[in-house]
């Protein structure tokens, strides 16, 4: 039964896979990519890593996916164009192609083992978070602050990429709007008929 | 399920039966109390404006919301010529179908649950991110002006509350020490000091998730498009945002989605905070009744359910009093207000479990 | 059946949820397809506008603002993402787990702050 979950999903894998190569409106294309993340969540929680099922629906379904369909939608890309370069790119883009199939063939030649049949998706722990949480944090600490860093410059690479400020905008400053007081907003002045108020004429005494 | 395969003395496929019929039954009264609370909410609205509401469709208006149903389903479809149909029809059906997954998870008395995940909270938080979709491809598929603007204000507004939400939850979390829902309710079990609102047991804390808890819900009204987050169809600029060009049943989808999405935020907001099934002052165990038993459960789920109740009664009162927020102070409000918050929270919660309740040295 | 993980077993209610919720979906629009009228016209087709036909294409380019929003929403929820099982060791009162997220957060904490200096944050 669990064989047949697996191979049925594998082959929505592929086959969505290669949807999101094949399909001429990008859109579409996004919309494939989408549920190959989901169908793989549905391969990670099939052999018991349902904690990094869940991460992959989140980060890359909830997250990376969806700046992908802001991007293909409204970025106004000229996909005619990017077409023409296919030719030119083909041939190095199938020999990449070929040697991730080769590292993928040595990659299932090698794990054929009796290690990776008995595969445990949460050694030493109940759930397979509890297993990732015992180490993360402290035997791969050098790789988990990494991370961080990694974070960080990508945090500060978007803002320098993207961020322009425009001039001739009205901002709201919230400080000087809570920091006003009456005294200094509002003046009563004593109006004589006939004479009329100005503002400016105390200013200037 | 394991319960269903002893029942059935480990026949398979009687037991994915009894599921499917759990889950069968489970969606029925889900949908129902959909259509009653969507009664409620157009009344409260009415009673705040001295209107009376719906009152002619059965007894107090009580069918209003199957009446509603009956016209969505005979109205035209109608199709934009510019869109794209294929998007167009799915974005409904995504929307509905997510908002309606994510009660898979929802343990709504003790072992009434129909999915027991390990990592439930993770799992709603996953799929109602997933709400965002529905929404871009609305706005995008209809080829139109006023969708599309309202498609990207909903996804950026939807985006930058879930960052707060998931912190948190983070929050809840550390107080449970599990991910999964039962166990968050069941160690917030006892009385209404043990809930997580009033600090989870440890009443100094009361200071960190009373605000954790205003924040949420603040969030939950953002993250479900509600007043006075409702921008993205603020029909004063944008007319109905993204479901400007839909009609009949697609609309009636959308419009379910969004319903089923703000529930489920209660009973989130219930289970996380407010102790979930638990009573205020006692537990029906002390009473003498059995645990398990077919009278506790139902109790537990009627407090549950009247939890619930409570919230979206805020909900819809929060939409007859509260004007419209403008877009960059909403922006203001979920980047510089409660992401920085929420994140001290995590550290003070953190460190408050680490080395007082667990007593650990400081270094 | 037999041969399946109890783990994976929890997961059949979800997939039981998709399927009703998708027959759900597909009842209405087919119940609505069968009942309600069809009498398409090119006024009633066409986008929704102020009064007059729309004068192009919907899609056009906009802020990039939208952009960053979404690129500070992916850090972001990294981190939460990294946040999720910190909370076992937590419980655990693992200390070098705690110092450990402190050093990760104030990294991040750093590059929150420039955020805001540089008005990031701002929406305008």
């Amino acid at each position: 039964m669990q064989l047949i979950a697996f191979y049925i999903l594998s082959t929505v894998v592929v086959l969505s896979a290669l949807f999101v190569i094949s399909s001429r409106n990008p859109v579409h294309s996004v919309l494939w990519l989408i549920l190959s993340f989901f169908t793989a969540a549905g391969l990670l929680v099939l052999i018991g890593a349902e904690f990094l099922a869940m991460l992959l629906v989140v980060v890359y379904v909830g997250a990376v996916a969806v700046l992908f369909l802001f991007v293909v939608m409204m970025l106004d890309v000229d996909f005619k164009q990017m077409r023409k370069g296919f030719a030119d790119y083909f041939v190095v883009g199938g020999m990449i192609g070929l040697a991730l199939l080769a590292e993928l063939a040595i990659i299932a030649t090698a794990a054929n083992t009796d290690q990776v049949r008995n595969f445990d998706p949460s050694p030493g722990a109940d759930t397979n978070a509890e297993a990732l949480s015992n180490v993360l944090y402290t035997d791969y600490l050098l790789l988990f602050q990494m991370a961080g860093i990694v974070l960080l410059v990508a945090m500060i690479g978007a803002i320098v990429l993207t961020l322009r400020h425009r001039p001739d905008v009205k901002r709201q400053n919230v400080g000087d709007q809570i920091a006003r007081r009456r005294e200094n907003a509002v003046e009563v002045l004593d109006v004589n008929p006939g004479q009329g108020a100005s503002i400016r004429k105390e200013n200037e005494k | 399920m394991e319960l269903f395969l002893q029942w059935t003395n480990g026949n398979p496929w009687l037991a994915v039966l009894l599921a499917v019929a759990q889950v069968l039954a489970f969606l029925v009264v889900l949908l129902l109390s959909i259509a009653m609370l969507l009664w409620m909410d157009r009344k409260v609205l009415a009673a705040s404006m001295l209107r009376k509401g719906p009152n002619v469709v059965g007894p107090f208006g009580l069918l209003q919301s199957f009446a509603d149903f009956g016209k969505f389903v005979l109205k035209e479809i109608i199709i934009p010529a510019g869109a794209n149909k294929t998007v167009f029809i799915l974005a409904p059906i995504i929307s509905t179908v997510t908002a309606l997954m994510a009660w898979a998870v929802i343990p709504v008395a003790p072992g009434w649950v129909n999915a027991d995940l390990n990592v439930g909270i993770l799992y709603l938080f996953a799929v109602s991110s997933l709400g965002v979709y529905g929404i871009i491809m609305a706005g995008w598929a209809s080829n139109s002006k006023y969708p599309f603007l309202g498609g990207l204000r909903s996804a950026a507004q939807m985006v930058s509350y879930e960052v707060s939400i998931g912190f948190i939850l983070v929050t809840v979390l550390m107080l449970a020490g599990s991910m999964n829902l039962t166990d968050v309710v069941n160690a917030q079990s006892g009385g209404f000091w043990n809930w997580n609102i009033f600090g989870g047991g440890d009443l100094i804390l009361i200071f960190v998730m009373l605000p954790m808890f205003v924040m949420f819900f603040v969030s939950a009204l953002a993250e479900t498009n509600r007043a006075p987050f409702d921008l993205p169809e603020a029909e004063s600029e944008l007319v109905a945002g993204y479901q400007v060009e839909y009609s009949s049943s697609p609309f009636l989808l959308i419009y379910l989605a969004e319903q089923i999405a703000i529930v489920l935020m209660c009973a989130l907001m219930t289970i996380l905070f407010l102790g979930g099934w638990h009573l205020p002052f006692f537990s029906l165990e002390d009473l003498g009744l059995k645990s398990g038993s077919l009278i506790s459960s139902i109790i537990y789920f009627g407090s549950f359910a009247i939890k619930v109740v409570f919230f979206f009664f805020l909900f819809a009162i929060v939409r007859a009093i509260v004007p419209r927020y403008r877009y960059d102070q909403l922006m203001r409000l979920g980047w510089k207000i409660f992401l920085p918050t929420s994140l001290v929270a995590v550290i003070a919660v953190s460190a408050y479990v680490v080395f007082v309740k667990n007593g650990s040295a400081i270094a | 059946m037999q041969d399946v993980q109890p783990l994976v077993l929890d997961y059949l209610p979800v997939i039981i949820f998709f399927v009703f919720g998708l027959a759900l979906c597909l009842a209405f629009l087919l119940l609505s397809a069968v009942l309600s009228p069809s009498n398409p016209d090119p006024e009633k087709n066409s986008a929704y506008e102020c009064g007059f036909n729309p004068f192009d294409d919907a899609r056009m380019k906009f802020d990039i603002r939208f952009y960053l929003v979404a690129i500070l929403f992916i850090i972001f929820d990294l981190e939460v993402a990294f946040l999720f099982p910190w909370i076992f060791q937590v419980d655990a009162g693992n200390v070098e787990a705690f110092w450990s997220m402190m050093v990760f957060l104030g990294v991040l904490t750093i590059g929150f702050i420039y955020e805001w200096s540089s008005g990031a944050l701002e929406w305008e």
